[in-house]
């Protein structure tokens, strides 16, 4: 009862609160599962590399995407996300399966006929394997910024080695980016309440005001935080906290999200042939 | 929407990887000489500012709108050294946090819009520039044709790697035609957009404008050690 509550609580967060919080935290989705508790740039590893595999089986193989289905489920499962929050997460991809779905209608090649259409195999199956795979990608990446916190991946960017000052890049974005959205959604109240509605091309001058003003906004603040670190004493180096090693187990266990897909990769084929 | 894992081959988008990293690079490096440790504060709230401006809906016709990308923008208010970093970082965090744009497609769209589209943009902002007379006015047309261009410049590269790896069947001919087009026709809301904040930039903080400063007023604000 108790953590059902409290999941409904934080789905509401999740889905209503657009502004005002983290945009970590807002997609970060805050449970206790290994998952959740590996290091975040093992995690990283994991998630490229089992979109490497995906990407890399040929879609004729349809037996190895219903497996590795299952197995993202799974890995969804033992981090405790929902399945509805990873479908509507999810949608972001819908424009890519507009494109996708034209495919079998135009081309060339071998064509056959499905109801009332008449389908190039080719464009099908191309069409089939830009949704499935990308639909892999999608799942992936959604369940390593819910199951990490947008901090917490930076981290494990940088000890992926992404250069030093994208990191710091990175993270002031990451700090200020609700400062900005609110600033954003002022200035959309106070248009607002002047009784402005915008309904089309004629209007864009205001926005594209209220984009500058954003953006002299923006730009002041970066000053301001500039000199604020000066004034702590920033050379253009962050101080650093102790990296802690991983051992052998950790790196075995986030594998596991790739080998599990590279296992039936190679069971599926083997069967196809 | 950016692309997804699985549209363009493997091989592919590892090259671009390398090509963006390259770029990157070549970027951090022209940042510090530009901005030494203003580099981190000033891309990072640039990264913001596009970040929240693409969630800027531009009413087009019934119900339809548009947003901003924002490179040639970026790339006219504080040059494209920050700008490259800023865009890749926007990149980024879209695809970590967001799934926008597949992880293994990160090269690929890092180098059509953090590099190409920021350069070609910047590129043609400055030819505008030296053409038109030494104005404001002129500097807010140079940037919305640099805007203009820069959006089919990134559809261009999206065109250069479906050719190298497309997964897909369209023909390239096909793709060319329909991305390049459409590219153009967004490319033109882009360019007024950006035209007009640039316009508003200038009227209030024109010292702020890079493309404006024309390095003639190189105070900048410094703390010494005494």
């Amino acid at each position: 009862m108790l953590e059902s509550l409290k999941r409904a609580r934080v789905n509401t967060q999740v889905q209503t609160h657009h502004h005002g919080h983290d945009v970590g935290e807002r997609l970060y989705l805050h449970r206790h599962s290994i998952v959740h508790e590996t290091a975040s740039y093992l995690k990283v590893i994991a998630a490229i590399t089992f979109i490497l595999v995906a990407v890399s089986t040929p879609i004729t193989n349809w037996q190895a995407f219903i497996g590795y289905f299952i197995w993202v489920l799974t890995v969804a499962a033992i981090a405790k996300i929902p399945f509805t929050l990873l479908f509507k997460r999810a949608l972001i991809e819908i424009p890519f399966i507009f494109f996708a779905i034209l495919m079998p209608f135009f081309g060339s090649g071998e064509r056959f006929v499905a109801g009332p259409f008449n389908l190039y195999r080719e464009g099908l199956l191309a069409g089939a394997g830009i949704v499935v795979k990308g639909t892999f990608g999608v799942l992936t990446a959604i369940i390593l910024s819910t199951s990490t916190t947008a901090r917490e991946i930076l981290r494990g960017l940088e000890r992926l080695r992404l250069p030093a000052l994208m990191v710091q890049i990175a993270s002031f974005m990451l700090r200020y980016v609700n400062v900005v959205n609110d600033e954003m959604e002022r200035m959309k109240v106070a248009r607002d309440s002047r009784g402005f509605e915008a309904t089309g091309i004629k209007h864009w001058k205001v926005i594209a005001t209220a984009a500058g003003a954003l953006f002299i906004r923006s730009y002041e603040r970066g000053e301001r935080v500039h000199l604020s670190m000066l004034s702590r004493g920033y050379e253009g180096v962050l101080p650093h906290d102790e990296v802690e090693k991983s051992k052998a187990s950790d790196w075995l266990m986030v594998l596991i999200y790739p080998l599990v897909a590279l296992v039936i990769l190679l069971i599926t084929t083997l069967i196809g042939n | 929407m950016h692309i997804p894992d699985g549209f363009i081959d493997v091989p592919t988008s590892a090259a671009f990887v390398g090509l963006s990293a390259v770029g990157i690079g070549a970027a951090l490096k022209g940042a510090r000489t530009q901005l030494d440790d203003k580099t981190a504060p000033l891309a990072g709230l640039t990264a913001v500012f596009i970040f929240a401006v693409q969630m800027l809906n531009f009413p087009v016709v019934a119900g339809t709108s548009g947003h901003l990308i924002g490179a040639a923008l970026a790339a006219v208010l504080v040059g494209p050294w920050a700008a490259t970093l800023a865009l890749t970082v926007v990149l980024l965090m879209q695809a970590f946090l967001f799934a926008d744009g597949g992880l293994t497609a990160l090269g690929l769209s890092v180098f059509n819009m953090s590099i190409i589209s920021v350069w070609v943009g910047y590129g043609t902002f400055l030819l505008i520039r030296k053409i038109l007379p030494k104005n404001k006015s002129s500097i807010a047309i140079a940037a919305s044709i640099a805007a203009a261009v820069s959006v089919p410049a990134a559809a261009f590269g999206f065109w250069v790697q479906y050719v190298i790896g497309a997964t897909g069947t369209f023909s390239d001919s096909a793709v060319f035609t329909s991305m390049i087009g459409v590219h153009i026709l967004i490319g033109i809301g882009e360019a007024i957009i950006t035209g007009l904040t640039v316009t508003a930039v200038l009227a209030s903080r024109s010292d702020l404008v890079f493309g404006w400063k024309n390095n003639k007023n190189k105070e900048v604000l410094e703390i010494k050690n005494v």
